[in-house]
């Protein structure tokens, strides 16, 4: 028994750490499941087991003309925002200048707004202005609040650089031009690559900025907001798990390649 | 890139450079000529400014005054990737993202050479590492690295090569190998090579000429025996090895040796081998050339009497006594363990004596202690 | 690579210095004009919209700069505002103590696994968020698996509802913002050198006091980064008490949505907006100043 609670100890904290994986896992789990239900109106009872939403995703009216308008925004909007955020970033490490207070600033700020105070803010200036919310004012909150979170990944990586890297490069005969595009670039892109895969996760599942701002467009979390309570078919589901699974592919697809870089001899 | 100014050839010239940050002074006033051909190091301890000036040669930093020249072009407001001069950084620098095939070859294609591989090629196997052309930098080992840093830079024939504490990062017997081989690529290659280093013995081994840099400007220039042998400064004579300083006065000169007055007893130096300018004088003579002896042996050359020992160490080759003289002043002495003969003992009465050609004397109004590790040196 | 040109031998030694000084500038430019134009000048609406009083027809609002606006906002809605702070610092407690524990565990009892465990925190998120908040709904509703366990163990009677209540909204907001509690918690104790600790042990300390003592100071900058990260969305947040809560669990958030896509009150929606975000800045201020949190970017 004394062996038990010393390895109990011992181990306390990785058996917390299961624990709280497990509970981080539930709902996804639970949406697993029900994403092969043979459902009715709503996914809310269990009634049998089918493959059928996994073959016909696309069964539900809307659901994929919803799924379609959040990729295309996020594309998008991660294009945007990747871009802008990037020369951002490169200002921010790279030179100094005055206003760089400022400038930290206005790049902090959308990060302390809740997101609901940025939707809002957006939607009533565009009804002043006379434009209504759609598409294309989804596409311009998203960069909106994407810029931010690129600008810090993209500054965080640049910082971390050495700069006697593009010293070398200088002294080994490339100019400015040539040192930036064969050795700042390509090391600084992994962290690009990163604030990119970040600005389009936070497009895909934003809810309260688009929910503002989007007049009669669609987009995959609208749908899923707007039928929890008449009935949310279990496509939702499959959708929902197959964008975490291609992400989870994604991500530990880019730590394998990155740690495949790192084998030492 | 342009073809004149990467084929400039000749000896390098520092004239009146100085490097200022805001009020502080890094490098004030040098003016230096480094022959084509030879291995010339830059000695100093940290902050010395021995690195600024080398960052000015390769065009990293710019002078605030004063003029580069090789040989007859003047490289002051060029850029580094115009210059003819290539650098071997303190950590190396290798592109992490690049093999180490396209890390030798990198300032080569930047030239616009097309075809490397034969010269790639023919530089690995001069560091002798051409297996690892495919690997990345990341699985070599710290003295793979800075063989490559070297092969990088020297596979473009630069008319200067510049080496930043390279081999800082070694472990001693890897360091001492790697001081051997850059001394034989120096030579078989025939390059123009500026070692910065704060280590006077490595300096003493690998450079033909070394300048003894001090709060940024050269103490002392010479051969490595010249500085040795004959230091002008208390700085050099303090640096490098170890010298026993004593404070006295010039009483008389007559011929070509002074006669020293210290504390009462009087011994002799050279006048070709001592820079006093007046009667003041810092009277100089290496541990290792002094021989120690009990009170009742009878010595040739100069003598001290009086002295007393106050501590014994034993190194196994020699053995190193502190004595204390009767003015109050410690002196070393070294004394090689050759003769079977059982070291002295703590407490023991004791002569020193020495060949008077062996002293040297410097200026009398500077601080003695200057150089010495006993000094803390200044912050970066 | 900070550069001042000096006088150069070519043409016109302006130049290369004019360049140098614009190409900042010329960086910045069109981000910041972008978040100019539809983060700041937005926000200035929001302001201007909220002085407005409603006008001649229906949905239509003067501007008469009526400044009592906020004090009329503050005083009907200010159970809802108190309501939204409580919830949201007891959810961000909530969340840091769960993540403390399990960043933790990932930053020193981990191994190889280091990278694997880090994206596993964060891959539920991918997994639409209103999908994971409707899945809570489910677990926890009263014919769901989770009540009827508890109740057969008797640790809740049949009258107690897990949904729609005061427990489901902080617990759904709680879980909602962990990655962004865990990953600067996480950051923060990887930086710590464990030889600090073991150092720590050496002098005597136990394992409680070497946390106490050496690890929990160490890791501040990891809690006042994650607390932040949490608060701030938690605080603004209606969708978890929209879809776990019930009509006394209302946040200022789903009034303010009311009040722009129901009621169309615009001024008022504005106005509750611009307190709300005045409030967090002041907190954030107040928050970071205390634990000295220089660069935020």
């Amino acid at each position: 028994m004394k062996k038990f609670t010393r390895w109990f100890s011992k181990n306390l904290i990785r058996i917390y750490a299961v624990m709280g994986f497990t509970y981080l896992f539930i709902p996804i789990l639970y949406t697993f499941v029900f994403s092969f239900n043979d459902y009715v109106r709503s996914n809310l009872v269990w009634r049998g087991f089918t493959f059928n939403n996994w073959t016909d995703p696309c069964a539900p009216l809307d659901i994929c003309p919803a799924l379609g308008n959040s990729i295309k925004i996020g594309l998008m909007a991660t294009f945007g925002a990747t871009i802008l955020g990037t020369l951002i970033a490169f200002a921010l490490a790279r030179y100094a200048f005055r206003g760089r207070g400022i400038v930290n600033t206005l790049i902090f700020l959308p990060m302390a707004t809740p997101e609901l105070v940025l939707g809002a803010s957006l939607l009533t200036m565009f009804l002043n202005l006379g434009f209504n919310p759609g598409f294309w004012t989804i596409v311009i909150a998203h960069i909106m609040f994407c810029i931010s979170f690129v600008v810090v990944t993209v500054k965080a990586r640049i910082a971390s650089l050495d700069p006697r890297l593009e010293q070398a490069a200088m002294d080994l005969y490339a100019n400015e031009a040539e040192t930036f595009r064969r050795v700042t670039l390509p090391l600084v892109a992994p962290g690009i690559a990163g604030g990119a895969l970040l600005a389009f996760s936070l497009s895909f599942d934003d809810f309260i900025i688009t929910n503002f701002n989007s007049g009669t467009t669609i987009t995959f979390p609208l749908y899923v907001y707007t039928h929890a309570e008449r009935g949310l078919p279990a496509q939702a589901n499959v959708i929902g798990v197959s964008m975490f699974l291609l992400a989870l592919i994604v991500v530990l697809a880019g730590q394998f390649v990155g740690r495949k870089r790192k084998v030492s001899a | 890139m342009s073809d004149a100014s990467t084929s400039a050839k000749g000896d390098l010239q520092l004239r009146n450079i100085t490097k200022t940050y805001g009020d502080f002074t890094a490098v004030d006033d040098l003016t230096l000529t480094i022959p084509e051909g030879s291995f010339f190091a830059l000695l100093g301890p940290s902050g010395c400014g021995k690195t600024t000036t080398l960052r000015m040669i390769a065009g990293l930093e710019e002078p605030t005054t004063g003029t580069i020249h090789v040989g007859s072009t003047d490289i002051t407001d060029m850029k580094p990737y115009r210059r003819p001069v290539n650098t071997v950084f303190q950590n190396y620098a290798l592109f992490p993202h690049l093999s180490i095939f396209e890390n030798v070859a990198f300032g080569l294609r930047r030239r616009g050479i097309k075809d490397v591989k034969e010269q790639v090629d023919k530089v690995l196997q001069l560091v002798e590492l051409p297996h690892l052309a495919e690997r990345k930098p990341t699985q070599l080992s710290g003295g793979q690295q800075q063989r490559i840093a070297v092969a990088r830079a020297i596979v473009n024939r630069p008319a200067l090569l510049l080496l930043d504490e390279p081999l800082g990062a070694l472990d001693l017997k890897l360091r001492r190998q790697m001081q051997i081989e850059l001394k034989w690529i120096q030579t078989e290659v025939g390059l123009t090579f500026v070692h910065v280093t704060h280590d006077q013995e490595e300096a003493m081994t690998m450079a033909d000429t070394i300048a003894v840099m001090n709060e940024g400007r050269i103490e002392q220039m010479g051969t490595p025996a010249d500085l040795y042998d004959n230091p002008k400064t208390a700085f050099v004579a303090n640096f490098l090895g170890q010298s026993n300083l004593i404070k006295g006065n010039v009483i008389a000169t007559d011929g070509d040796s002074h006669t020293v007055d210290l504390f009462g007893q009087k011994v002799k130096v050279n006048k070709n081998r001592s820079v006093a300018r007046d009667s003041s004088i810092l009277f100089g003579i290496r541990p290792e050339k002094i021989r120690i002896q009990e009170n009742s042996h009878t010595n040739s050359g100069c003598v001290l009497e009086g002295g007393t020992i106050v501590d014994v160490s034993y190194i196994g080759v020699s053995t190193q006594y502190q004595v204390e003289m009767p003015w109050g002043q410690e002196l070393m002495v070294f004394e090689q363990n050759d003769d079977g003969i059982p070291p002295l003992a703590k407490g023991d009465s004791v002569k020193l004596s020495w060949e008077p050609v062996f002293s040297f004397g410097l200026n009398g109004h500077e601080d003695a202690s200057a150089g010495s590790e006993v000094n803390p040196t200044e912050d970066e | 690579m900070v550069a001042i040109a000096r006088k150069s031998s070519s043409a016109n030694p302006l130049d290369s210095l004019r360049q140098k000084v614009a190409m900042p500038y010329l960086l910045l430019l069109p981000g910041m004009l972008w978040l100019l134009v539809f983060f700041l000048a937005p926000i200035l609406t929001l302001v201007s919209t909220s002085t407005k009083v409603p006008g001649m027809g229906i949905g239509e609002f003067v501007q008469q700069y009526r400044w009592a606006n906020y004090w009329d906002a503050i005083s009907t809605m200010h159970t809802q505002f108190i309501r939204t702070f409580v919830y949201a610092v007891i959810a961000t407690l909530l969340a840091l103590a769960i993540s403390y524990p399990l960043a933790y565990a990932i930053a020193f009892k981990s191994g190889r696994w280091k990278n694997v465990l880090l994206v596993l925190v964060v891959a539920p998120f991918f997994c639409s968020f209103i999908l994971r908040t409707i899945a809570w709904r489910q677990i926890l509703a009263q014919d769901g698996l989770v009540f009827k366990t508890l109740h057969s163990l008797h640790l809740i009677s049949a009258d107690t509802r897990l949904t729609s209540s005061a427990f489901a909204v902080v617990t759904g907001l709680a879980y909602n913002f962990l990655p962004f509690m865990t990953l600067p918690l996480y950051a923060s104790l990887e930086r710590i050198d464990p030889r600090t600790m073991e150092a720590s042990g050496d002098l005597y300390a136990n394992g409680l006091t070497t946390f106490r003592k050496v690890t929990l100071p160490l890791s501040m900058p990891g809690v006042v980064a994650g607390t932040l990260l949490t608060f701030i969305p938690a605080a603004g947040d209606f969708v978890n008490a929209q879809i776990l809560g019930n009509p006394s669990t209302t946040m200022i958030g789903n009034v303010i949505n009311a009040q722009y896509l129901q009621t169309s009150n615009y001024p008022l929606a504005a106005t509750l907006s611009f307190i709300l975000m005045l409030a967090i800045l002041v907190i954030v201020m107040i928050y970071i100043r205390k634990s000295g949190t220089d660069e935020l970017v």
